[in-house]
């Protein structure tokens, strides 16, 4: 039987109409092999974005150095001379006017704090290391202001003090003065536990646009630099601190509130249970820090 | 307004004291805008003075340029017992006086 092609591929009656033995076809063929053969497969794989972009949790929280370090020692020399010096100091100003409202009756009953605590320098020595501390009447945690305004309302009778108002930042700055240098002691046990978990996960919690956990900052990247600050560990052993920034005196929930912003995340209320939570982890976690209030920070 | 000062009870004839004054005061720039665009009326402490024994020791003008609660250091040479009399007043005319009283001993 005579063949009918020449070639059984392309059915071309002789060799000059093949078109498989076109030499421009081989080109063609050889170049998409080497493409193939030369491209790596990983630049195709989910393995190359950057890991900041997952939304996974965040691995366990391996700090590169051992916790303990007060906020101050990440300082300049300059700040920390301006804290220890205790004239200069601009936050002994609230210190010296919490003093005197101490003294300076208030509400209807006519009574100050002096009228039940006496003498602040003894009664209230190593008092706000306690705290933020668990009012178990009621079941929520209790701070240092919150406790002020607890006495505001019930002892004294009065309105309760708003935080940031000056009045209420004097008051704590005095206070926790009155325990500088004792070491914090929040203990966790059975009954705030729930408290404390839920701020341990607000701490690990990735969050904002910047999908960050106060654990990155604050425990894996400690010592390195945010701009031009010195990463701390979050420590809360100083406040209320007088912030160079601020120009003012200013609380930890202040401060927190501003890293919530930082993380561009929703910023909760002053007083809210998240930051409530949010203290209580952070007072157990700076356990054995000495108070340093009132403290100074850029 | 509050202020603090550091002023030695005791001081020997002769003997150069450091004096110190810390004042609360919020230093309002008049730069600040509040969320409505308006400027908050600048209000600083424009002037503070020491007087020791009835006798200007110390002067300073202030203006924007200093940051909030002022703080000042100076020194002053103890030549006889006295008062030291410190004055100090804002832009929106409040104003402060803190005085101590010096024992020069020979």
């Amino acid at each position: 039987m005579a063949r009918r092609f020449w070639c059984r591929w392309c059915r071309a009656r002789d060799r000059a109409g093949c078109d498989l033995i076109q030499p421009m076809w081989w080109l063609w063929f050889m170049s998409i092999g080497i493409w193939c053969a030369v491209t790596p497969w990983s630049s195709h794989s989910a393995e190359s974005i950057p890991p900041i972009f997952s939304i996974s949790p965040p691995a366990s929280s391996t700090p590169l150095a051992p916790l303990g370090r007060s906020g101050i020692t990440f300082a300049s020399p300059d700040i920390r001379q301006l804290q220890a010096d205790n004239f200069a100091n601009p936050g002994m100003l609230w210190v010296t006017r919490g003093e005197t409202i101490w003294r300076t009756p208030s509400g209807v009953k006519g009574q100050a704090c002096a009228s039940c605590h006496q003498d602040a320098q003894q009664s209230m020595q190593g008092v706000s290391a306690r705290y933020p501390r668990l009012d178990t009447g009621r079941g929520t945690i209790l701070n240092i202001e919150g406790q002020i305004n607890r006495c505001r309302q019930e002892q004294q009778a009065t309105t309760p003090w708003v935080y940031e108002s000056a009045d209420l930042l004097a008051m704590t700055a005095y206070l926790n003065y009155q325990s500088r240098g004792m070491p914090i002691a929040v203990t966790i046990d059975t009954d705030n536990r729930t408290q404390w978990e839920r701020g341990k996960a607000i701490f690990h919690r990735r969050q904002g646009q910047m999908n960050l956990a106060c654990v990155h900052c604050h425990e894996q990247l400690v010592g390195r630099k945010l701009l031009t600050d010195t990463l701390s560990e979050g420590h809360g052993n100083a406040y209320p601190i007088y912030r160079l920034e601020w120009q003012t005196v200013g609380s930890l929930q202040r401060r927190l509130r501003s890293c919530f912003n930082g993380v561009r995340a929703a910023i909760p209320d002053y007083g809210a249970e998240e930051l409530l939570a949010l203290e209580l982890y952070l007072g157990w976690r700076s356990s054995g820090l000495t108070v340093e209030a009132p403290g100074v920070r850029r | 307004m509050l202020a603090r000062i550091q002023v030695p009870s005791q001081a020997r004839r002769g003997e150069v004291m450091t004096i110190r004054i810390s004042i609360q005061h919020a230093m309002e720039t008049g730069y600040r805008l509040d969320d409505f665009g308006r400027a908050y009326p600048k209000n600083v402490i424009h002037t503070l003075s020491c007087h020791y024994g009835g006798k200007e020791v110390f002067r300073a003008e202030m203006g924007s340029g200093i940051a909030a609660n002022p703080y000042f250091e100076f020194y002053v040479l103890a030549d006889q017992s006295g008062e030291l009399r410190f004055e100090w007043q804002d832009d929106s005319g409040v104003g402060g006086a803190e005085r101590a009283t010096v024992q020069v001993v020979t």
